[in-house]
């Protein structure tokens, strides 16, 4: 499969605020290595602060990393970004910051629309994508504060396939939603990638969720990549992280 | 907009706050049309009249309509203030979006600049300035921007940072949006309340600023009235004719709230969650003293 992503020896540290002044820095990555190739699910998965939103962040193109490389194919994210407008998007978890407060439904989902150039038939077009991640088109001209929390994310949804992206970054896009509505978005998440054949990256401290709609899995821990496991291999982790993680999942019978 | 005028319209305090200063304004320039007297035409021997009939407001230390002396006062200090507020603003908000949204070098070198200017205490910045340039409203206005430009360019930087780390914006950047989109839609649309309320406090503090120069002689040189001036003046005689300060004392008192009312009720009209009804509350001077404000209407 042709590679969209390609990751190489990645650093990224910040400045650590304190009150020394001694301008030392926190490595947030240590030399992450990785590749995604076009049409599949790549998830990511790592403990509280090991770095999955700044590579999240940095993959991007929203940071500049201190070393290493991150080229789509070929291209830095920015100029990936310019040459294929609208063909990179992301949900993020906090859907509530996501979505301007001063837009209405439509005005959100018609952002990135207009930023690519899709000036026609754009109220048709937001209606299909409305039936399409199950909102109804009542919901149209309401503010995000007027929404429930997975109706904001559907809307956060909609306005991420509305351009017909290629790669999204699902930054821990299911987290802060509750149970029920969670494996709703996530069979949402995995019709949508079926049919519209997008890349995805899935952010997440969820093991299940993850091994439910991914391919592949990658496991972060301490700004390194620890463990590459396909999806229907997990019991064969070598590392001593990914092992406790996966001991670490309760055993869900029905 | 319509939906920011729709709630402004149904606020009680802001259409009052805003009849009165556009009240204000049309007296100050219908000035030669309603003034009963020349402002400057002295009458020492009806100095320090109380109000009556033939002098509304009563006359100062040379004898002076102080009725007609507000009026004429009103057309410079307003306008003096406003057009300061203006250019400070402008430039506050150019340097701060750029700063703030830029960062790095660009953002380094706007706040080491501003770091220097800030570094001058404002009021003796402007003495200088004033000495440098010579006396007159427009060396003031000139002096005024040079030391509070800085200020203001700071306050608006740290305003766009906090919006630049929202993850709507994030999203703009990825969804490949312009520059110029991100800065128009997001940044200065939700930035615009709180830059509404610097204005209008800027304002407020203005007036205050340019009566002070007055005082000191280096701005409106008499006899021309100006508000602060004739504070000035009446301050000399507060002991034997203390009603003197009255009226300079409430006009600039009333515009300078006026003016505050205002920026507070741009801020709330501008928040679309006020429209649930859960924050119509307003924690101010008014209504503290003049009991709740009308609830907004839901949609």
């Amino acid at each position: 499969m042709a590679k969209l992503l390609e990751i190489k020896d990645l650093e990224k540290s910040y400045l650590k605020v304190g009150v020394n002044f001694s301008g030392s820095r926190v490595k947030i990555l240590n030399g992450v290595n990785l590749t995604i190739e076009a049409g599949t699910c790549v998830g990511l998965i790592g403990e509280s602060g090991s770095g999955k939103s700044t590579l999240a962040r940095l993959i991007m193109g929203l940071e500049k990393p201190d070393r290493g490389s991150i080229l789509f194919e070929g291209l830095p994210a920015k100029q990936w970004i310019k040459n294929n407008k609208g063909k990179m998007s992301v949900v993020f978890q906090d859907y509530m910051a996501s979505v301007n407060p001063r837009y209405t439904v439509v005005e959100a989902i018609a952002e990135p629309l207009y930023a690519s150039g899709a000036g026609k038939d754009v109220d048709r077009h937001i209606e299909k994508l409305l039936v399409k991640v199950g909102l109804e088109q009542a919901i149209k001209n309401r503010y995000p504060h007027e929404l429930s929390g997975g109706q904001l994310q559907r809307v956060c949804i909609a306005r991420a396939i509305a351009t017909n992206p290629r790669f999204i970054v699902l930054d821990e896009a299911i987290s802060s939603l509750d149970v029920s509505v969670q494996s709703q978005i996530l069979k949402l998440l995995h019709q949508l990638r079926v049919e519209m054949n997008i890349t995805y990256l899935f952010v997440a401290h969820d093991l299940q969720a993850v091994s439910h709609l991914c391919n592949k899995i990658l496991f972060l821990y301490q700004g390194k990549i620890v463990e590459e496991l396909q999806s229907g291999e997990l019991a064969m982790a070598k590392n001593q992280y990914a092992k406790d993680l996966l001991a670490s999942v309760i055993p869900f019978e029905v | 907009m319509a939906e920011f005028w729709n709630r402004f319209k149904n606020d009680r305090l802001a259409m009052g706050v805003s009849f009165f200063l556009l009240m204000v304004i049309s007296l100050a320039i219908l000035a030669p049309l309603l003034a009963p007297y020349d402002p400057t035409a002295q009458n020492i021997i009806n100095k320090f009249q109380g109000p009556s009939l033939t002098h509304w407001f009563g006359t100062d230390q040379l004898g002076r309509d102080v009725l007609s002396r507000i009026l004429y006062g009103g057309r410079i200090t307003i306008l003096v203030s406003v057009l300061t507020m203006v250019v400070t603003i402008l430039i506050g908000t150019v340097l701060g979006v750029i700063a703030g949204y830029f960062r790095g070098w660009v953002d380094d070198v706007i706040m080491r600049i501003c770091d220097i200017m800030l570094s001058f205490p404002s009021e003796v910045l402007i003495l200088a300035i004033v000495g440098i340039l010579g006396m007159g409203i427009t060396n003031i206005v000139l002096a005024t921007v040079i030391a509070k430009w800085a200020w203001y360019v700071r306050m608006i930087r740290s305003i766009v940072i906090a919006f630049m780390d929202s993850n709507y914006i994030r999203f703009a950047k990825v969804a490949g949006c312009s520059t110029w989109h991100i800065v128009r839609k997001h940044l200065l649309v939700g930035a615009i309340g709180e830059i509404a309320v610097l204005a209008t406090l800027d304002t407020a503090a203005i007036i205050l600023n340019i009566s002070a120069l007055s005082f000191l002689g280096l701005g409106v040189q008499p006899p021309t009235a100006e508000w602060g001036m004739m504070l000035n003046e009446a301050k000399n005689v507060m002991t034997t004719n203390p009603g003197q300060m009255l009226a300079p004392g409430m006009a600039i008192f009333m515009v300078v709230a006026a003016f505050n009312f205002l920026g507070d009720s741009i801020q709330v009209a501008l928040n679309p969650k006020i429209n649930k009804g859960f924050s119509t509350k307003r924690y101010s001077l008014f209504s503290a003293l003049f009991g709740r404000r009308k609830k907004a209407v839901t949609q």
